[in-house]
């Protein structure tokens, strides 16, 4: 099946992710800029579902919208809000942040004018059908020894938190 | 058109795979069709079963047996005032039914009721189904906050609590089925919703009764979390009414409340669905290989009918039972009309060009009614739970065994 209306679901998709992230930035409330960046991590899911890639699309549904930004919101929504409303929004850091925006738009215009040479002209095109079996090869096959190291990384995370939060082990 | 009807009856996919946009979108209609028609008949059988449990009558006043009642709602609902508290978020307040709505309905684009009638086969369909039925608790949590309000708080900090670590034991479970579609025969694992029914017609077993009793723990695994998941009871402390007034909809009222009422039932029969795909054979009939061959095919063919007639024959039982006073003339001509339909029904699913293909709707939809039945009989039987009862249920109970059978499948896949 050809794919529908693919450039107008691209724009539609990057302008939505752009828009919601700069209303996260932008807003004075905080559950509103935690809700903008659950829209931005919702347009991103939809460009990985246009980039034949629907295995993370899931994940980034589940992960990040359905559950990290939900403890997000758990915890914004206990903050008295009147009071975080009336503190400064932005500090006055100018000259760092110009020189960080002017390097990565030279970043950026780098890409575009040289990429072509960068990246290779094609990626290999997985059909879609496969993409999770795809990744399960790569993850328990070819990079078994990483992904063990990065669950193992996780599981300290995992015991950090439970000595932190509890009072008698 | 009945030649073009009648060639797309044949056809071997679903529309969404088949790129055919008009399908698509019959088939989104028919289910959201369906859908709304189960949520009333819902509305109607949980309050006459609730009732009848508890030794009364139930609605009795709007139409024979109450069968009026959820219209009657409905339209109670539609036109009350629809109140906004002065000092709420009013965008988010405006936004969360809606979302809470769009979720619920959306995971019905990959619920297969049929091998080819789904809106479409996704490569990932379930994990999509998980992942989109997350969302909703999001929707709850804006209209808790949204409302401004302290039981509202509570009861969305309840719900969202609640809602994130009961995912955690329903994802083991739902790994665990995922993991037997797979097992011994390499490059046949899949998430898609047809796939997995597929893979269970192939094995010849429902996943339910797979390394027994394996299956079965992962089943009931999932079958108390997916209560817990859609905020029923006995874990309905998100809106316990003893504490919390209503929880996370108490602020809302009229329109809005109905949205939150709809998409409640329609996550029960998505969870439900995801349930009956994944252990429960799907569309698959039961006994198909214990009892195969012609015959029992066509016993089991009759099966839709014979329900519908039945149902038509509780209503006409219902006919002679009624008063004989002039008042309930109407009531009684009401019922037996309503009695013939379902006869009539009955009748035409008894056609075999019918019943051939009416078979997998049907079973799909009695195994969910099923469920739906379990639901209603939950809350008329089990106490409502504590919330630190329900947390040490989901994380010490429901957690370990779920990791457990996760890991004794796989054992089991490459010992046996």
């Amino acid at each position: 099946m050809q794919p529908v209306a693919t450039t107008f679901f691209f724009y539609f998709l990057s302008g939505l992710t752009l828009v919601a992230g700069i209303l996260v930035i932008t807003r004075r409330n905080p559950v509103h800029s935690a809700l903008a960046l659950i829209l931005a991590l919702l347009g991103q899911a939809g460009l990985y579902l246009m980039l034949y890639a629907p295995f993370v699309a899931g994940v980034q549904i589940i992960l990040y919208a359905g559950g990290i930004m939900v403890l997000f919101l758990f915890v914004i929504m206990l903050v008295n809000i009147e009071k975080s409303q009336k503190e400064e929004q932005f500090n006055k850091q100018w000259v760092v942040g110009i020189l960080a925006a002017v390097a990565l738009g030279v970043l950026f215009v780098l890409v575009y004018t040289k990429g072509k040479s960068l990246f290779p002209e094609r990626v290999a095109q997985l059909p879609e059908q496969s993409n999770t079996q795809e990744i399960a090869v790569m993850l328990y096959g070819n990079y078994m020894f990483t992904f063990e190291i990065a669950s193992l990384l996780l599981l300290v995370a995992i015991i950090g938190a439970v000595v932190m939060a509890k009072k008698r082990i | 058109m009945l030649n073009y009807i009648k060639s797309y009856l044949d056809s071997t996919t679903t529309p969404g795979q088949a790129g055919n946009m008009f399908w698509a979108s019959v088939y989104i209609l028919l289910i959201f069709l369906g859908l709304s028609v189960a949520v009333i008949a819902m509305n109607w059988l949980e309050r006459k079963i609730l009732a009848h449990m508890q030794v009364r009558l139930g609605p009795m006043r709007v139409g024979p047996h109450g069968l009026l009642q959820p219209i009657a709602d409905a339209i109670k609902l539609l036109i009350k005032e629809d109140i906004m508290p002065s000092q709420a978020d009013g965008f988010v307040f405006w936004v969360a039914p809606i979302i809470v709505v769009i979720t619920a309905f959306t995971v019905f684009i990959v619920v297969p009721f049929g091998p080819t009638h789904a809106v479409t086969d996704m490569n990932i369909g379930v994990l999509f189904m998980l992942g989109v039925s997350s969302l909703s608790v999001l929707g709850i949590v804006m209209a808790g906050w949204a409302s401004n309000s302290h039981y509202p708080l509570m009861g969305a900090l309840r719900s969202s609590a609640q809602m994130v670590s009961y995912e955690i034991a329903m994802g083991l479970a739902v790994v665990s089925a995922v993991l037997m579609t797979s097992l011994n025969q390499t490059g046949t694992g899949t998430l898609s919703m047809i796939g997995i029914v597929q893979s269970q017609q192939a094995q010849q077993v429902w996943f339910a009764f797979k390394f027994f009793p394996l299956g079965l723990i992962a089943f009931f695994v999932f079958a108390v979390a997916m209560v817990a998941e859609t905020n029923r009871a006995p874990f309905d402390l998100p809106e316990a009414e003893s504490e919390l007034t209503a929880g996370f909809h108490t602020e809302y009222s009229g329109f809005r409340w109905s949205l939150f009422f709809l998409a409640e039932y329609s996550a029960m029969i998505a969870v439900s669905s995801i349930a009956v795909t994944l252990w429960l054979g799907g569309w698959l009939r039961p006994f198909p290989h214990l009892l195969s061959g012609s015959t029992w095919d066509v016993v089991f063919s009759l099966l839709p009918g014979i329900t519908f007639l039945l149902l038509g024959l509780i209503a006409l039982v219902g006919v002679f039972r009624m008063p004989k006073h002039p008042y309930f003339r109407v009531q009684t001509i009401g019922l037996a009309g309503f009695g013939v339909v379902l006869g009539l029904i009955g009748l035409l699913l008894f056609l075999p060009p019918v019943r051939g293909r009416i078979q997998d709707i049907f079973w799909f939809s009695a195994k969910v009614a099923f469920f739906m039945y379990l639901y209603i009989w939950y809350r008329g039987t089990f106490p409502r739970y504590r919330f630190d009862q329900l947390m040490k249920v989901g994380w010490k109970v429901l957690l370990p065994v779920g990791i457990g059978v996760l890991i004794l499948t796989a054992v089991a896949g490459v010992l046996l």
